[in-house]
């Protein structure tokens, strides 16, 4: 049963991945990008990482998401074009690349699953998967990281608005 | 056969592999940003499903960070876009070769 909710879901995230870099509009592609991201979360709830997939819906699909379209109908993009042969080859070679990429993955995860390959999942424990648990990791474990990525935050934003800012005294 | 740790880390070789396509086949600016997401949502699975099969939350704890890192990137490369849209008139990275030689 989970394995069929499994294979259906990452038939529709490889769908979406594929349309995200195929299709020729960018608010297409972004649309495309939300599902992926939503059937993600799917996938990370299947396992009972719920936290986390909450996460995910909320700041992936949700706010970075909504920055993305937001400057995509800013912009006013026109559609790409591009001579035809330069596009094959680059076409060509990203194929290649990306097909010899996923090969040498494959032979790490088939090396590295060697050994045995009993059934790896069992359900996750109701304390594992709880909050609770996740906030007191990142408040005692992880207080350092944590107070880092705020800093992190912070001079994102300072950069994007330094970035975008308009220069107009000259 | 029941699901497995295999078949997580398959689908995010997948999914990272079609992003690295995405990032060399493609043209536009956002649309390579966005292939980036997908490849650190790649990311994501295999970290949930290595935290989910070794008992241990500091996976998800990475996930949390990493989707942090990925906000601050997508803003300070959306403000890149739009700085180089306003001085070139469009965001095709063949047109950005102010650094290139």
């Amino acid at each position: 049963m989970q394995l069929a909710i499994f294979i259906i879901f990452a038939i529709l995230c490889i769908f979406g991945s594929i349309l995200v870099i195929t299709l020729r509009s960018a608010v297409s592609s972004a649309i495309a990008l939300v599902f992926v991201m939503c059937v993600i979360a799917g996938l990370f709830a299947l396992v009972g990482a719920l936290f986390v997939a909450a996460l995910q819906v909320i700041v992936y699909a949700g706010a970075v998401m909504v920055l993305f379209l937001f400057i995509i109908m800013l912009l006013n993009l026109k559609e790409e074009l591009i001579s035809e042969d330069d596009k094959k080859f680059t076409r060509f070679l990203g194929i290649v690349l990306g097909t010899a990429f996923l090969f040498e993955l494959a032979f790490f995860v088939r090396t590295a699953l060697m050994r045995g390959s009993e059934a790896l999942y069992e359900p996750v424990p109701k304390t594992l998967s709880s909050i609770a648990v996740i906030s007191s990791e990142l408040f005692t474990k992880f207080l350092f990281p944590f107070e880092l990525t705020s800093v992190l935050l912070l001079i994102a934003i300072v950069g994007a608005i330094l970035l975008a800012k308009k220069k107009n005294e000259k | 056969m029941s699901l497995g740790l295999a078949h997580f880390l398959v689908l995010s070789g997948v999914i990272f592999a079609i992003g690295v396509i995405g990032v060399i086949i493609r043209r536009n600016a956002i649309i390579i940003l966005m292939s980036i997401e997908l490849m650190l949502n790649a990311v994501n699975i295999a970290l949930v499903a290595f935290s989910v099969y070794m008992r241990n939350m500091d996976g998800q704890v990475f996930v949390f960070f990493i989707i942090t890192v990925a906000a601050a990137e997508a803003a300070v490369g959306l403000a890149l876009a739009v700085v180089i849209s306003r001085n070139r008139k469009s965001v095709d990275v063949d047109d950005f070769n102010l650094m290139k030689w």
